[in-house]
């Protein structure tokens, strides 16, 4: 009796002490060291975040965490980005919604991804949450302007609404008069994806005159260069800023009111916006470009020796994302001027002008990459497009930046391999997972063999993501991933002639990933079936808008297959064109 | 960086995980395959080492093909004994297909990957066993294409490739006008164009709508079918005409209504007014109109979004369709 009192704790110095745990990772561990901390964990727990909404199920998450005041959902596989996604294939979260309103009163954010949200959903929230403080709908559907009238009229203490990326029904810009005058909370607005233009512009500049906090404001396309300066001064402790419109006719009075009203901003540290962008104004910019971090031009088709001048006056830039603007003539991308202008560049993403273009091999090569390799040492993060690339670049990329965490390179068309040996991307790739130790996200393209996927198995310890298109010989390369990549969490192929052995050979694997994506490959109905039978901790589902996948022999390949490791059993709100492989699913619907 | 990779240091004993299973069905399964089709390691080698040749010889216009060629070759046969190894270990209890496993889809797909001209490394897919339902088998007797980056109708034919979100694709298509691959000088010249566009525009003190909005809104766009709770989008970049996007469009909503297929007739012509539905599109300026009227160039530049409509609800579309307009009526889902 002594001895126990001796050993524990009163469960409030607990609860205090798992208060400054914050990461989820940590909570999960703490959770299991035994069944008291588990329980007083679960009390005290006030965030939940789960990467994939059909992993499980409301209920569970209420059940096992009572106390939640902030939940973040992630809905359809990545893949649904680029339309590989039917529409319809579900990420529903009404049903959420729905349970947490009982459950959960004290809710204050939410945070989706990829998720469809309706209007009745958007409501839902604002009926049911009287503390609701934060909204973010990343890359969302569903919805439009009357949901998020709900939210501004009922939400009195809303602090976030981020809409980045999601696509609104555009009913009316009327919405924004929605919120009382009595909101002065706001601290984060992002309506940048909305189309109309009739955002309500005056209902927005009173929005922004009554919340002194308002540090990021990204503003739509439709807000034209004129009104951003009335913005500006509104809000002159903006950190973040995205404007509407850049181009207007070059006017000296408005030019130096918006010279005016940038440099007025102090504090201001990322920029983002600038769709059509009339050059002559970006010099508008030079007084706070020196204290800017982060500049997102990639809406904006500016010629390179623009993009050269303003990236010149941000030294301290440490993100970057722009629109590669391709001339034949010119060689010089601006990404060299870049290398030697941003020493503390982090993230680098360069996008082409003009996918689908005929180009002339000048353009959208290597080089800029290489550049920038060379002259910073610090990036971690790159997203890049051209189309032509070399091993001899990628060995010379990895070396020079050894702390890369996500590397995602797309080489234009498909099976593209080395310009200058006609090899195969294989050493090249090779190279960055051997140097890039803490490589976390990793995108391929390019011709490449099985030998890549023997290189990323081996050396890729760390990597969590991997993306996969028009790869790789046999099923030998999946297999070197899926036995070799240890902290593999999402893996999403597409084009590759990967069949049912490596799949099955390593099913155990799958139960300890987040998800699995294969589209036009060779992964056999039967196998998909059996994988089904015998993996009950797996969701397998099959998609096909043709035709069902019984109606062929079981030895045909399905379309597209999502696998995914679920407590919650297989899910009832598939649409016609997705059949699950469990058992206890009937298949025939 | 070794070739001969080190592979984690892979016996032929440790082949990492392997499906676990206490089945004796499944073992037994499992010794089946292996004296059912030993032959497949054989075939596979023989297949790998004949089209090594064959691949050599077809491009000795590649300057790298030839002199790294005895390298490949022994890479390659090392990569076929290990994949050989591979099979025996991996024990896949499956006896899925056979020498038949071909793909054989609908001839109305998109194309993919399996359709693009083969590379010269390609050679090695003709090498996975033949249990394996792979795309490469057909490309065997396609040796001969070229490889220098394939052609870019085949990139902008491809769906999801390249790997770019629609809401940036739209804004970048809108740019760029581009919808087929074009001369590099029109290219140029369409940038131009754009430019002096967008002046006029601002010049006019036009309605502050989207400088670009008069070049066209290509891209994904919704479509809506009486009836059918969920909507879908579609491309219009893959179609060249209205009958082609009739046809996908049918293919899309009759075939995936599944079960509503009963009580929905099949509109059979969504063009020509002789189905239960008919093909809307709402335009630029918000008005509901039929598909059809104008030129397919015309109406890619003013379609926001698709409606297939019972032909019972449309009321003053457009006064062509008003004579056609029918008695009968369709049943209600």
């Amino acid at each position: 009796m002594q001895k126990e009192m001796a050993y524990s704790f009163p469960d409030e110095v607990l609860k205090h002490v798992f208060s400054f745990i914050q990461s989820d990772k940590d909570r999960n561990a703490v959770s299991l060291v035994c069944k008291s901390w588990y329980e007083i964990e679960r009390w005290c727990r006030r965030k939940v975040f789960i990467g994939n909404c059909y992993a499980v199920s409301p209920r569970m998450v209420i059940r096992r965490f009572p106390e939640v005041r902030s939940i973040e959902l992630k809905g359809k596989p990545h893949f649904a980005d680029f339309n590989l996604v039917p529409d319809g294939w579900g990420g529903y979260v009404l049903q959420w919604i729905a349970e947490m309103a009982g459950a959960y009163p004290w809710l204050g954010e939410i945070r989706l991804k990829r998720m469809v949200v309706t209007d009745e959903s958007l409501e839902l929230i604002a009926k049911s949450f009287k503390n609701f403080k934060v909204l973010v709908l990343f890359s969302c559907e569903g919805f439009s302007t009357d949901g998020l009238a709900a939210i501004a009229a009922s939400c009195k203490n809303l602090r976030e609404l981020d809409l980045r990326e999601s696509e609104v029904d555009d009913l009316s810009g009327h919405w924004l008069a929605q919120f009382p005058e009595t909101c002065t909370s706001l601290v984060s607005l992002n309506i940048s994806c909305l189309g109309s233009d009739e955002v309500s512009f005056s209902a927005l500049e009173r929005l922004v005159d009554r919340c002194p906090n308002l540090r990021s404001l990204q503003l739509n396309r439709a807000v034209t260069l004129d009104k951003i300066a009335n913005i500006l001064r509104r809000a002159p402790q903006l950190v973040d800023f995205g404007t509407g419109n850049y181009a207007a006719e070059l006017q000296p009075d408005v030019f130096s009111n918006l010279a005016g009203a940038f440099s007025s901003c102090k504090e201001l540290k990322s920029l983002s916006g600038f769709w059509d962008v009339v050059p002559a104004y970006l010099p508008a910019l030079y007084s706070i470009c020196p204290r800017l971090t982060s500049l997102n031009l990639s809406y904006a088709t500016i010629q390179s020796p623009d993009l050269i001048k303003l990236v010149s006056h941000c030294p301290r830039l440490q993100r970057l994302l722009f629109l590669i603007q391709v001339l034949d003539y010119v060689e010089d991308s601006g990404l060299e001027e870049l290398a030697s202008s941003c020493k503390d560049l982090q993230e680098l993403r360069v996008f082409p002008s003009d996918p689908f273009g005929v180009e002339p091999n000048v353009s959208l090569t290597e080089q800029g990459l290489v550049a920038v390799s060379l002259g910073c040492p610090k990036l971690q993060s790159v997203l890049y497009f051209c189309r032509r690339m070399s091993n001899a670049a990628l060995v010379t990329i990895a070396q020079n930046c050894p702390n890369l965490t996500r590397f995602r390179l797309c080489i234009i068309e498909p099976k593209t391999p080395d310009y200058l040996t006609l090899d195969p991307l294989d050493a090249g790739f090779g190279a960055i997972v051997e140097h890039c130790k803490d490589l976390r996200r990793l995108s391929l393209s390019g011709l490449l063999t099985d030998h890549v996927f023997e290189y990323i198995g081996t050396y890729g310890k760390k990597l969590e993501m991997l993306s996969v298109a028009f790869a790789g010989d046999s099923d030998l390369g999946l297999h070197h991933v899926l036995s070799g990549c240890e902290s593999l969490r999402k893996l999403e192929i597409r084009d590759c002639p990967f069949g049912d052995k490596a799949l099955l050979a390593n099913a155990a694997k799958l139960e300890t990933m987040r998800s699995l994506w294969m589209s036009s490959c060779a992964v056999s109905f039967g196998a998909c079936k059996l994988l089904g039978q015998k993996m009950p901790k797996l969701n397998v589902e099959v998609i096909d808008e043709t035709e069902p996948p019984d109606s062929r022999p079981e030895s045909y390949p399905v379309d597209k297959l999502y696998i995914y490791k679920s407590v919650a059993g297989p899910r009832f709100d598939m649409p016609p064109f997705v059949w699950s492989m469990d058992e206890a699913v009937k298949i025939l619907h | 960086m070794s070739e001969n990779g080190e592979g984690g240091g892979r016996t032929r004993g440790h082949m990492g995980p392997i499906i676990i299973t206490p089945s004796t069905t499944f073992f037994s399964l499992l010794i089946l395959h292996l004296t059912q089709n030993p032959y497949n390691f054989l075939l596979f080698l023989v297949m790998e080492g004949g089209l090594v040749l064959l691949g050599g010889g077809a491009n000795g216009g590649g300057s790298g093909g030839s002199s790294g060629f005895s390298t490949n070759e022994s890479a390659m046969s090392e990569a076929s004994s290990y994949l050989a190894e591979t099979e025996l270990e991996l024990g896949l209890g499956l006896s899925i297909g056979g020498p038949t496993g071909k793909i054989n889809k609908a001839s109305g797909r998109i194309l993919t990957a399996k359709d693009f001209p083969v590379p010269r490394r390609a050679s090695m897919n003709g090498g996975t066993p033949p249990s394996v339902t792979v795309s490469g088998t057909k490309r065997a007797a396609d040796q001969s294409v070229p490889h220098d980056g394939g052609s870019p109708t085949a990139t902008s034919q491809v769906v999801g490739w390249p790997p770019i979100r629609s809401y940036r694709m739209n804004s970048l298509v809108n740019n760029n006008q581009a919808k087929a691959p074009r001369a590099e000088e029109e290219h140029k010249g369409i940038n131009e164009e754009e430019e002096e566009e967008e002046d006029k525009a601002i010049k006019d003190g036009s309605k502050q709508k989207k400088p670009n909005e008069n070049l066209g809104h290509i891209g994904f766009i919704k479509v809506n079918m009486d009836g059918i709770r969920i909507g879908r989008k579609v491309d219009l970049n893959a179609h060249s005409s209205y009958h082609s996007l009739a046809s996908a469009l049918e293919n899309m909503f009759v075939r995936s209504a599944g079960a509503e297929k009963q009580q929905l007739t099949m509109p059979s012509k969504l063009l020509d007014g002789s189905s239960e539905f008919v093909l809307t599109y709402e335009d630029k300026e918000g008005d509901w109109m039929l598909v059809g009227d104008v030129p397919w160039m015309m109406f890619l530049t003013s379609v926001r979004r698709l409606r297939i409509m019972k032909t019972s609800e449309v009321n003053g579309l457009a006064p062509r369709f008003h004579e056609r307009n029918r008695t009968q009526r369709s049943k209600l889902i």
